[in-house]
C-alpha cells in the first residue's frame, strides 16, 4: 500500500524535541571558535542626513576590536543599474538612483537603518560599544505613510522626481462598466503593514574555511543567497559556501538575504576574521523587512439579482525606504484581483511608494491575501448594498467548473477549481443556517453580545516561478541507504518527512534509510529554494522524479544480474526487492543492485520545472462574538476549506494551514506595524507589538478537498500559504458583520476594540 | 563572580560577569543551546526552563540568581533514552514545526501540567498565553498539551 497520503509523524522531531535544533546562532562548528561578535549601529531617525559619524570613544572601549563604516567599504563592485523592478515575475531591486546601500553613507532613510558594524570579542560588550559611536544626523522631514508619499512633498531619493519608483497606472479611467449597473460601491481599505516575526530572528555567522568564505545564515535558499552575495561583493560563486542550518521560520522574510547579512559577509572578508552576528528583537522589528503595507480603493458595480458586472482596484503599495522587491508585490495582488469571480471587466492599478519606514517584501502569500482582503470585502460591501446574503453573492459569480483552465482578465490562467463545492462544504461543515439562525436571535435579543459569521472565498497563485523549477540529486548506495539532495529549504515544514516518504514509496526503501540534505551550496550547488508555496509541486515533484531514474537504472543493474529482459524484472516497492516477474525466489536488494552498478551507486540527477503555476482555492468561515459596549472580538470558531490538490501527508498539510490561519487572523484582530508623525516605529518591541498568541484564537476546524492538477505528476498545488489568505478577509467580514444591524459598513484591519467601539458609535451617530 | 548550578542533575560552576543571564549561562557557558532567545523584553517564553521545578523565563533571571538553585532544561527532559510524555506529544500531536518555540514551549507545559494535571483547553490557551509560536497557530500545541495530560492521568 502507497504510504502517500497517509498520516505519518514526523522523522524531525526527536532532534527538535530533545537536543533543539541548531539555529545559527547554536552552531559550534570549530571555524567559529573564538569568532567576534558583530553589533549594528543603526539609525535612531526615520529620515536625516548624516553629518559625522564618531567611533572613538567606542574604539577606547576594552574588546573592541573595529568600528566599521561605510567609508571603509571600498572593495565592493558599484550598484545595479536602474530597472523596472520586478513585476508579476519576481522580486527585483529597482537600482539606479533608488538604490540601496549597504552601510548607509550619507544619508538614512528609516529607524534602523544600518550605519556602522562593531566588532568586539564577545559577550555584551558589543551593545555598549555600539551605543558608544556617536552619528550626528541633520534631520529632513519624515514621509510617512504611502499617501503623504505619493504627495511628494518631501522626496526621499535625490536625483529622482517623485516617490513612485514604480507605477502601473492607465492613462485614463473607463467608467463605463459601472454605469449599467444597479448598485455601485465603493471603499478605501487599509491593508496595514504588519512584522513577519519569525520566531528565530536574523542571524548569521562567516568564516574563511579552507579558502572559501563560508556564510552560515538563517535563510529560505542558500543558492540564491549566494548569488546574491556573489553580485553585491564581487566574488565568483564558488570563492564562496553558504549553509542554511536550521532555520527558525521565514515566512517569506528570509528568502535569500538581506543587508545586514551580507554587511557580516564583507565585514569577515573585509576583517579576515570569523564572525557572529545574531539580531535582538528590537532590531528585528526595525530590520527585517516587513509585510503588507497596500492601501486599497475598490469599486464594485452590479445588479440586484446578486450578479457582478465590474470590478476595479487601485493600490498603493508602501514598499518602506528602499523598492527592494520593485512591482512584485502589487503585481501579483492586481493579478489576483479578481478572485473566484467570472467577471466581466476587472480594472486594476498600482503605484508603489518609498516611505521613511522599514522596507516592505514577502510575507506568507506576498500580494495575494491583499489582492484576496479587497475583493473579498468588496464583495460583502456589495452583497450588503443589494440584502442578499453574502454566501449567495459568491455563488452567482463564481468560475464555474467547466470552465478550467480559466483565464482571468488579469492575465493568469487558473488550472483547476471547484469553487462553488468548496463554498457548500464549509459552510456546511460549519451549520451556516444554524449560525444565521443564532444571529438572529441575538439581533433581536439586542444584548452587547453580537454574533458576526464571515465568509472568504479565494484562490491563489502558487509556484509562481514554476519554470524555475526545482533540482533533486537521488544516490542509493550499496548499503541500501538513499540520500536525497534537495535544491529546496526546509524550515519547519517537514521536507525530510515527505521527501523520505516518497522515495518510499517509488522505491520501497524504507523512510528510515532515507537521508534528506538541503541548504548547502557545496553539497547543492543548483537549487531554488522554499517560498511561494513551490516546495511539494516543484521540489516533491523532482524528488519523484530523480526516483523515477533511479528506478529505471536499477532495473537495468537488476536485468543483467538476473540474466532477464528489463520488462520482466518488476520492483516490489512493499518490500523494497527486485524480482523476476512470477518468480519470488529471485529476490535482490537494492543494497545488491546498487552495489553492482559502477561506483557502487545508483544516482539520478534532476530538475523539475512546470510549465505554469498552480492556483489553489478553498473557503472560510469565521464565527466571531462582538461585545458592542467594549468593540471587543473574539474568534469563536474557524472552519475552512483549503484545495491544494492530494494530500501528501495530512499532518504536514494541516500543520500547514493551521500556522496559516493564524498569521491571517494576527493581520485582521491584532497585528500592526506602526510609526508616529516622524516616523519613529511605536511596535518596535514584542512589548509593543501584539503578537497572537494561543488565547486568542480557537482551535481550528479543517475540512478536506482535493481537487488535482494535472501541472506536475503528484498533482498537488502548493498549502503554505492558503490559511493565511483565506482566513484574514472571513475574519475582517464576520467583524463587520456582527455589526452590521447597527450601521456599521466597513471596518479596517486589525479589528481591535477601539476601532470597533468607534465604528459602531459613529454609525450609532448617524 | 562565581555562580554554581545544578543544570539538568550536574553541577555546573563558572566565572561569569555579574549581569550575564541564565540563558546565556546555559547556552554560552554549560553549551546547552536548546533554550532559544526570541526576544529582549520577556514576551516569548522561547527561554523557559525550569529553576527548582517552577518555569521561568532564563532570560530574566540572572545566572547570580541561580547560584546553588537547580534548573532543568529540555536537554534534561528525556530519562534513559525515553522521551518525556510531553515531549512525546509534541511528535504525536505534530506540536513543532520549525522547532524554534518547542524547547520553551514544552518546558511551559510541563510545568502547567505540574501545577494542573488536568487542564482544559482554554486554561491550556491560558497557560501559554506567554509562549508565542509563529508556526503552529498552537492547534497542535494545545492538542499535545491535552494529550499528555491525558497519557498522564
Ligand atoms: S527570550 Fe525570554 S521571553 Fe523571549
Ligand atoms: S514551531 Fe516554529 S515558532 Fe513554534
Amino acid at each position: 500500500m502507497s504510504i502517500l497520503g497517509t498520516r505519518v509523524i514526523r522523522t524531525e522531531d526527536p532532534r527538535l524535541l530533545t537536543v533543539g535544533g541548531v539555529y545559527v546562532d547554536d552552531l559550534r562548528a570549530p571555524e567559529l571558535e573564538g569568532a567576534a561578535r558583530l553589533t549594528f549601529v543603526r539609525s535612531t531617525m526615520a529620515h536625516a542626513l548624516i553629518t559625522g559619524i564618531d567611533a572613538s570613544e567606542a574604539l577606547r572601549e576594552p574588546g573592541v576590536a573595529a568600528v566599521l563604516t561605510a567609508g571603509d567599504m571600498d572593495d565592493l563592485p558599484p550598484p545595479p543599474p536602474e530597472s523596472e523592478g520586478g513585476g508579476e515575475g519576481g522580486p527585483v531591486p529597482v537600482g539606479g538612483p533608488w538604490s540601496e546601500p549597504l552601510l548607509a553613507a550619507d544619508r538614512v532613510r528609516f529607524v534602523g537603518e544600518p550605519i556602522a558594524v562593531v566588532i568586539t570579542d564577545g559577550g555584551y560588550q558589543g551593545e555598549d560599544a555600539a551605543e558608544l559611536v556617536s552619528v550626528d544626523y541633520e534631520p529632513l522631514p519624515a514621509v510617512v505613510g504611502a499617501r503623504a508619499a505619493v504627495a511628494g512633498e518631501s522626496l526621499l531619493f535625490p536625483g529622482t522626481s517623485s516617490n513612485v519608483p514604480v507605477s502601473r497606472v492607465p492613462d485614463s479611467v473607463d467608467d463605463s462598466p459601472f454605469a449599467g449597473c444597479d448598485v455601485v460601491v465603493e471603499q478605501d481599505i487599509v491593508n496595514q503593514r504588519v512584522a513577519c516575526l519569525p520566531m528565530e530572528s536574523r542571524a548569521t555567522a562567516a568564516a574563511y574555511v579552507n579558502g572559501k568564505l563560508t556564510i552560515w545564515h538563517s535563510s529560505q535558499n542558500a543558492q540564491l543567497c549566494r548569488l546574491i552575495l556573489a553580485g553585491a561583493l564581487g566574488m565568483a560563486p564558488d570563492q564562496m559556501r553558504v549553509i542554511v542550518p536550521d532555520v527558525g521560520g521565514g515566512f517569506g522574510a528570509k528568502v535569500g538575504i538581506d543587508r545586514d547579512a551580507i554587511i557580516v559577509a564583507w565585514a569577515c572578508k573585509h576583517t579576515g576574521r570569523a564572525l557572529r552576528w545574531a539580531e535582538t528583537r528590537s532590531e528585528n522589528l526595525v530590520g527585517m523587512t516587513q509585510g503588507r503595507a497596500q492601501l486599497h480603493r475598490v469599486k464594485i458595480g452590479g445588479n440586484r439579482d446578486g450578479r457582478i458586472l465590474a470590478y476595479r482596484l487601485d493600490v498603493i503599495q508602501d514598499t518602506g525606504a528602499y523598492p527592494r522587491t520593485g512591482g512584485f508585490l502589487p503585481g501579483l495582488t492586481c493579478l489576483m484581483a479578481p478572485g473566484v469571480y467570472d467577471l466581466p471587466e476587472v480594472q486594476t492599478s498600482f503605484r508603489v511608494a518609498v516611505t521613511n519606514a522599514t522596507p516592505v517584501h514577502a510575507y506568507r502569500g506576498a500580494g495575494r491575501p491583499e489582492a484576496t482582503a479587497a475583493i473579498e470585502r468588496a464583495v460583502d460591501l456589495f452583497a450588503a448594498e443589494i440584502g442578499m446574503d453574502p454566501a449567495e453573492v459568491r455563488r452567482r459569480n463564481f468560475v464555474a467548473p467547466d470552465k478550467f483552465p480559466f483565464a482571468t482578465k488579469t492575465g493568469a490562467l487558473y488550472d483547476s477549481g471547484e469553487y462553488g463545492a468548496a463554498l457548500d462544504k464549509v459552510l456546511a461543515a460549519a451549520g451556516y443556517g444554524e449560525l444565521r439562525a443564532e444571529q438572529k436571535r441575538r439581533r433581536e435579543h439586542g444584548g452587547p453580545r453580537q454574533l458576526g459569521i464571515g465568509v472568504s472565498t479565494y484562490v491563489e497563485i502558487t509556484a509562481a516561478d514554476a519554470g524555475a523549477g526545482e533540482s533533486a540529486k537521488l544516490v542509493v548506495a550499496d548499503d541500501g541507504t538513499a540520500t536525497v539532495y534537495t535544491g529546496s529549504s526546509a524550515h519547519g515544514q517537514g521536507h525530510h518527512t515527505a521527501w523520505a516518504m516518497l522515495v518510499q514509496d517509488e522505491l520501497g526503501i524504507p523512510m528510515d534509510k532515507v537521508t534528506v540534505i538541503h541548504g548547502d551550496t557545496d553539497l547543492i550547488p543548483d537549487g531554488v529554494g522554499t517560498y511561494a508555496s513551490r516546495s511539494l509541486q516543484l521540489g516533491g515533484s523532482a524528488v519523484h522524479k530523480a526516483a523515477i531514474e533511479v528506478k529505471d537504472e536499477g532495473r537495468h543493474q537488476a536485468a543483467e544480474m538476473l540474466e532477464a529482459a528489463e520488462a520482466d524484472i518488476v520492483l516490489d516497492t512493499d518490500t523494497g526487492l527486485w524480482q523476476v516477474r512470477g518468480d519470488p525466489d529471485t529476490a535482490l536488494t537494492w543494497a545488491q543492485v546498487a552495489g553492482h552498478a559502477s561506483g557502487g551507486t545508483l544516482i539520478a540527477d534532476v530538475r523539475f520545472s512546470a510549465d505554469r503555476p498552480t492556483f489553489p482555492f478553498g473557503a472560510h468561515v469565521a464565527v466571531v462574538e462582538v461585545d458592542t459596549e467594549t468593540g471587543k472580538v473574539t474568534l469563536l470558531r474557524h472552519v475552512t476549506v483549503d484545495d491544494a490538490g492530494p494530500v501528501l501527508n495530512p499532518v504536514l498539510a494541516e500543520g500547514q494551514r493551521h500556522g496559516g490561519i493564524a498569521q491571517g487572523a494576527a493581520q485582521a484582530l491584532l497585528e500592526e506595524v506602526l510609526y508616529d508623525a516622524d516616523g519613529n516605529p511605536l511596535t518596535s518591541t514584542l512589548a509593543d507589538y501584539a503578537a497572537i498568541t494561543a488565547t486568542e484564537l480557537p482551535s481550528f476546524e479543517l475540512v478536506s478537498s482535493e481537487t488535482p492538477t494535472t501541472l506536475n505528476p503528484l498533482g498537488v498545488k502548493g498549502i503554505g500559504e492558503a490559511g493565511t489568505i483565506g482566513s484574514t478577509p472571513a475574519i475582517q467580514n464576520a467583524v463587520v458583520d456582527a455589526v452590521a444591524h447597527l450601521g456599521v459598513r466597513h471596518i479596517d484591519m486589525p479589528a481591535t476594540p477601539e476601532r470597533v467601539w468607534a465604528a459602531i458609535e459613529e454609525a450609532r451617530a448617524q | 563572580m562565581k555562580v554554581s548550578v545544578r543544570v539538568n542533575g550536574h553541577d555546573m560552576t563558572a566565572d561569569v560577569e555579574d549581569r550575564m543571564l541564565l540563558v546565556h549561562f546555559l547556552r554560552d557557558v554549560a553549551g546547552l543551546t536548546a533554550t532559544n532567545v526570541g526576544c529582549d523584553t520577556t514576551s516569548c517564553g522561547a527561554c523557559t526552563v525550569l529553576l527548582d521545578g517552577e518555569s521561568v523565563k532564563s532570560c530574566t533571571v540572572l545566572a547570580a540568581q541561580a547560584d546553588g538553585r537547580a534548573v532543568t532544561t529540555v536537554e534534561g527532559l528525556a530519562g534513559n533514552g525515553e522521551m518525556h510524555p510531553v515531549q512525546r506529544a509534541f511528535h504525536e500531536q505534530h506540536g513543532l514545526q520549525c522547532g524554534f518555540c518547542t524547547p520553551g514551549m514544552v518546558m511551559a507545559i510541563v510545568s502547567l501540567l505540574r501545577e494542573n494535571p488536568h487542564p482544559t483547553e482554554e486554561q491550556v490557551r491560558a497557560g501559554l498565553e506567554g509562549n508565542l509560536c509563529r508556526c503552529t497557530g498552537y492547534h497542535n500545541i494545545v492538542r499535545a498539551a491535552l494529550a499528555a495530560a491525558e497519557v498522564a492521568s
